[in-house]
């Protein structure tokens, strides 16, 4: 590299289509109205800002994070379960070292969150709490139980379906995603406004789906959910003409 | 710019620059061809976030007693001036000599020790605090300046997806006055990402609707 003037060459975080991405306010969703902005938000272009991202590994993460059913000297209530999948972008590629953040309700229905205090029980062997760094290949997998639903007050019976909350940063600004794994077949599904939401087109992808062949006998059922991130128009960090990579 | 680098993001200028016709070279990032997967759609981080997303060192961007610390603070406000108690803030952001730290930074990754760029903070009574260091000026790509600033994410139960805006310093009128992104919004709507100085660092309040509505960003 000899040239005096440099300009950058960024990757560009491609932007999902809207008919294809949650939009931020929904009707159904009573808590939108008075919080999510009104005004259409501005354009950023991606700038070098953008296009990096904090990077947070395994100094965040402790093996045991990633097996939710044995905490505080005992094991956990309910349906034994392993979630497992790949967090990929959306041009295919493996986004490996990616912090997953999990949390959930108890098999019971109820978080261990001091505002909520609907008649469930706390179970003492169950945070709710995980934390994992996808592998080389971009997988990530949990050992947890399944979560209950639980009622809250957004209209009259509503109630959750089944959910694990799930927190990951990429590799860059552009694509952080907080969301939420659903579980397959949920009765629960046409009465809930978050999931619905999401566009009819989208949503069987927050739908983690069952898998026999990962069940373990006499041990715990297994769910698949992939995770895609944005993707770039070019592969990041990796020059575009001679292929060197820094 | 005339820095050293060795970071595959930099194209001496000599370089030829091939484009696909039509499509920007970087820019807003909508589509304009049909990805392999589609992406996961985003959902509400909830009211019970706190136990996912809180860290004990979660707001400290640089680590504690790094000299020229500053706290950078605010309070979420709904559409009825109420405050949010159950969101969470977070921050990215270069160092003081505008270097991220990431390897993808093409002058190299920041040096500052104790620097991570990355803040997070619940809003506990409203209000985000983030322990860091004022960022430098960042290039802007195109041979020019980004006006020192900070990115940030806003989650919050009623949110079906983050909120985005930046926080730019008072302090910086003149580098303020020639940075792109903000001085292509409406003169009356700049004053929204501007921070104020305080006594232990800055301060700029989120407003996520109202007349004084927070410029969001769509990134
Ligand atoms: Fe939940």
């Amino acid at each position: 590299m000899t040239g005096t003037t440099s300009r950058l060459v960024l990757p560009r975080y491609l932007r999902e289509e809207d008919g294809h991405r949650t939009p931020v306010a929904s009707d159904g969703y009573r808590s939108t109205a008075l919080r999510a902005p009104l005004r259409t938000p501005v354009d950023l272009p991606h700038r070098l800002t953008e296009v990096t991202g904090p990077v947070l590994g395994e100094d965040r993460v402790t093996p045991g994070d990633a097996d939710l059913t044995l905490r505080a000297g005992g094991e956990a209530q309910g349906q034994r379960i392993i979630v497992f999948g790949r967090v990929l972008d959306s041009g295919g590629r493996p986004v490996p070292g990616a912090l997953l953040e999990i949390w959930q309700a108890n098999a019971a229905g109820r978080y261990r969150h001091v505002v909520d205090n609907w008649p469930a029980p706390l179970d003492p062997h169950f945070d709710g709490l995980g934390r994992v760094v996808t592998d080389s290949l971009g997988r990530y997998e949990f050992t947890t139980i399944k979560p209950g639903a639980y009622p809250w007050g957004n209209h009259h019976n509503a109630w959750r379906p089944a959910h694990i909350h799930f927190s990951l940063f990429g590799q860059a600004f552009t694509q952080r995603l907080v969301t939420q794994m659903y579980f397959p077949d949920d009765p629960l599904f046409g009465q809930d406004p978050i999931f619905n939401a999401i566009p009819p087109a989208a949503r069987h992808r927050a739908v983690a789906g069952f898998d026999l062949g990962r069940t373990q006998p006499d041990w715990a059922l297994a769910f698949e959910w992939d995770i895609v991130l944005r993707g770039t128009d070019q592969t990041p960090f990796e020059t575009d003409d001679d292929g060197d990579v820094a | 710019m005339g820095f050293e680098h060795d970071s595959p993001l930099v194209r001496d200028a000599d370089e030829t620059n091939e484009r696909r016709p039509g499509t920007p070279r970087r820019g807003t990032g909508f589509l304009d061809e049909p990805p392999t997967l589609r992406t996961t759609p985003s959902a509400t981080v909830g009211p019970y976030l706190a136990i996912g997303l809180t860290w004990p060192d979660g707001a400290d961007a640089v680590a504690p007693g790094t000299a020229g610390e500053v706290w950078l603070r605010g309070t979420v406000r709904d559409g009825n001036g109420d405050v949010v108690p159950d969101a969470v803030v977070e921050t990215w952001q270069a160092d003081p000599d505008g270097r991220f730290a990431h390897p993808g930074d093409p002058r190299g990754s920041a040096s500052t020790p104790g620097f991570r760029g990355f803040g997070r903070s619940a809003t506990p009574g409203g209000e985000f605090a983030v322990r860091t260091l004022k960022p430098g000026p960042v290039p802007d790509g195109e041979g020019g300046l980004q006006a020192p600033h900070v990115d940030v994410s806003v989650f919050a139960r009623g949110l079906l997806d983050r909120v985005v805006t930046r926080i730019y310093f008072a302090d910086e009128a003149e580098a303020n006055a020639a940075d792109p992104v903000l001085s292509a919004l409406p003169e009356d709507r700049r004053r929204t990402l501007v921070a104020r100085r305080t006594e232990d660092g800055y301060r700029l309040d989120i407003n996520l609707q109202g007349d004084a509505e927070t410029v969001f960003f769509a990134v």
